[in-house]
């Protein structure tokens, strides 16, 4: 029993499949399970980065109190939020209250099945990926829609007509956007398709990402995608669903304590989803940088140093904040805690710089450095743009970007044809 | 992948879209039967993947999500919930829906006994992998006609609710 148990997890090692795809169950349980993992850590990190990054930006020191450069604050906020008393209101409606938050969290997390972190580390690959994708993260409005309905109050349902209306808009452009991708996969091959994993493929044998080809459409097509993806999670400038001067807290105003942070995570990490989408799409997915440029061992043992480096840079960063702690008696404690968060981050590099690890993480780690960028620009974005009025939203995405992404489509379309067209064409001018 | 468990989740997904579809038309309130259709639509999607037609059920998510976004706008701007509940439902007309149900049931009791020829004896041969690629050849080239023809039927409807909806063009 217990041996062929074994049998079955060994099974999977040799394949060069996703789980979900070889059907073997246990090692599709430890993917949700790690990519669960990662995602509520990757959340918590954001949570903190974030108002890091956006102190900084206003020069302003952040959180500081709560653990060295307050590494601790999203824990503590975490506790502050689980020991919150849970509110409901007296007139809501309380079976869609209750539903609201999990149906937005069940949404953002379940889009992550298709994600591929590399060639074989995703849960499964779908043959609808990327239909699979966009069609459950619209799931999501639905339970905003709810939240703002069932708090039975003004501001949270002003706040979810505009986000219904702010999601239903851009989801066209951004379908628009993916259908040219759909249309680039099926260049070399001759059949596209909409698996997450078949469209990275695509771009390893057509040797260039999708925001490089036929210049400067995959471009556009990707600044669409960019655009109505900040759109789509409801963030600044369009962050009208929850505009605080005019609407307190938008749909989640009557919120509080745990239900409250469920729709903090769901935010993120559909943040994280649309990213990835993107990267998929776009730049590469799992695939390195310059593949083909940079190709053969020695430049394949450069790129597989970069995952221990990044994390020694990490590490250095911790050990430099140590010497630089006040060497007051009461800092003993963080300076401390923060020389062996460094020492831990440093042995973790040192581990990735193991060649059979690296060569297995490498993957991942060009697919989250990646989706750590695009994180990087929504923070961004906050920190610099203004609000966008509710007029100038709707303006943006149904005169601007569906008009462009239409645009896009019929070129994408006709420049991926050109030669059948010219033939079609210098055949009827040779037949008159 | 072999399917598991194939008879338990045939039931249990026809046993929600029951539920959910008798949810739909006895709920007071009309949001709550919104929900219920989505459940209803949901699980739909669901008995889709087990016919082995992914694409279809991505639509059907996709679609039925959006359409059913708009419903409940509808029911939140048009239908006043605190008259709803306190009205009659039903509108008694017993015979026309006994006469209804009756030819209903009737025509699955028909299609359960005599129907056998026209359901597929076996699984489509490359049906799930290449699912997509199988239906847009469809519609892309046996149907391309039927497929214009309802492109063409929406196009005017999207023209009409333009005209309509705005006086002054």
């Amino acid at each position: 029993m217990i041996s062929r148990f074994i049998e079955y997890i060994q099974s999977y090692l040799t394949s060069d499949q996703t789980p979900g795809a070889a059907g073997n169950m246990f090692w599709a349980f430890v993917y949700i399970i790690l990519i669960f993992t990662g995602l509520s850590v990757a959340v918590i990190a954001m949570n903190w980065l974030e108002r890091k990054i956006l102190a900084h930006m206003q020069v302003r020191l952040g959180p500081m109190r709560v653990g060295p450069h307050g590494l601790l604050q999203p824990i503590a906020d975490a506790i502050k939020l689980l020991l919150k008393e849970d509110i409901m209101p007296a007139e809501a409606d309380g079976f869609v209250f209750w539903m609201a938050p999990l149906i937005v969290v069940l949404a953002a997390f379940t889009v992550f099945i298709v994600v591929p972190f590399g060639p074989t580390h995703a849960v499964t690959d779908m043959n609808i990926g990327i239909l699979f994708m966009l069609g459950v993260s619209s799931l999501s409005v639905l339970g905003i829609v709810m939240a703002g309905w069932a708090s039975n109050s003004h501001y949270p349902l002003i706040g979810a007509l505009r986000s219904s209306a702010q999601m239903v808009s851009y989801e066209v452009a951004m379908g628009l956007a993916v259908v040219s991708v759909i249309l680039m996969t099926s260049l070399e091959t001759g059949t596209g398709t909409l698996s997450m994993i078949g469209i990275v493929r695509a771009q390893q044998t057509q040797g260039t990402w999708f925001i490089f080809k036929f210049f400067p459409l995959g471009l556009i097509a990707f600044f669409i995608f960019a655009v109505s993806m900040v759109a789509e999670t409801n963030r600044a400038p369009f962050d009208l669903p929850e505009a605080e001067s005019e609407l307190t807290a938008g749909f989640h105003t009557e919120y509080s304590g745990f239900r409250w942070s469920l729709f903090f995570l769901a935010e993120y990490s559909a943040m994280i989803a649309v990213s990835s989408i993107a990267v998929t799409l776009w730049l590469g997915g799992w695939l390195r940088p310059f593949p083909n440029l940079l190709s053969g061992s020695t430049w394949t043992l450069v790129f597989s140093l970069f995952p221990g480096i990044t994390l020694l840079l990490l590490a250095a960063m911790c050990f430099y904040s140590t010497v630089r702690m006040p060497k007051h008696p009461y800092f003993r404690i963080q300076t401390i805690g923060l020389g062996g968060f460094g020492a831990v981050l440093a042995l973790i590099g040192l581990i990735l710089f193991i060649p059979q690890v690296s060569l297995r993480v490498g993957d991942i780690y060009w697919f989250s450095m990646k989706v750590a960028a695009f994180m990087y620009l929504y923070i961004w974005y906050r920190g610099t743009f203004p609000r966008y009025r509710f007029d100038q939203l709707m303006k943006v995405g149904w005169k601007i970007l569906l008009p462009m992404g239409l645009g896009i489509l019929i070129l994408t379309a006709t420049v991926a044809m050109r030669s059948e067209i010219w033939k079609a064409i210098s055949e009827a001018l040779h037949r008159s | 992948m072999t399917p598991v468990a194939t008879p338990f989740f045939f039931y249990l997904l026809a046993g929600i879209m029951v539920i959910g579809g008798i949810l739909v038309i006895t709920r007071k309130n009309a949001v709550h039967s919104a929900l219920a259709l989505i459940v209803t639509l949901l699980a739909q999607a669901a008995v889709y993947l087990m016919l082995y037609a992914p694409f279809v059920a991505g639509v059907q998510i996709i679609l039925y999500a959006g359409g059913i976004m708009v419903l409940f706008l509808f029911v939140i701007m048009l239908v006043s919930i605190e008259r709803t509940v306190k009205e009659r439902q039903f509108n008694k007309q017993w015979l026309v829906g006994i006469a209804a149900a009756l030819a209903l049931g009737g025509l699955f009791i028909a299609v359960y006994t005599k129907g056998k020829g026209i359901f597929p004896t076996h699984e489509m041969s490359g049906g799930e992998a290449q699912n997509t690629q199988i239906v847009g050849n469809l519609l892309y080239g046996q149907y391309m006609f039927p497929f214009e023809i309802a492109s063409l039927l929406l196009l005017v409807a999207i023209i009409g609710a333009v005209v309509m909806a705005k006086r002054r063009l």
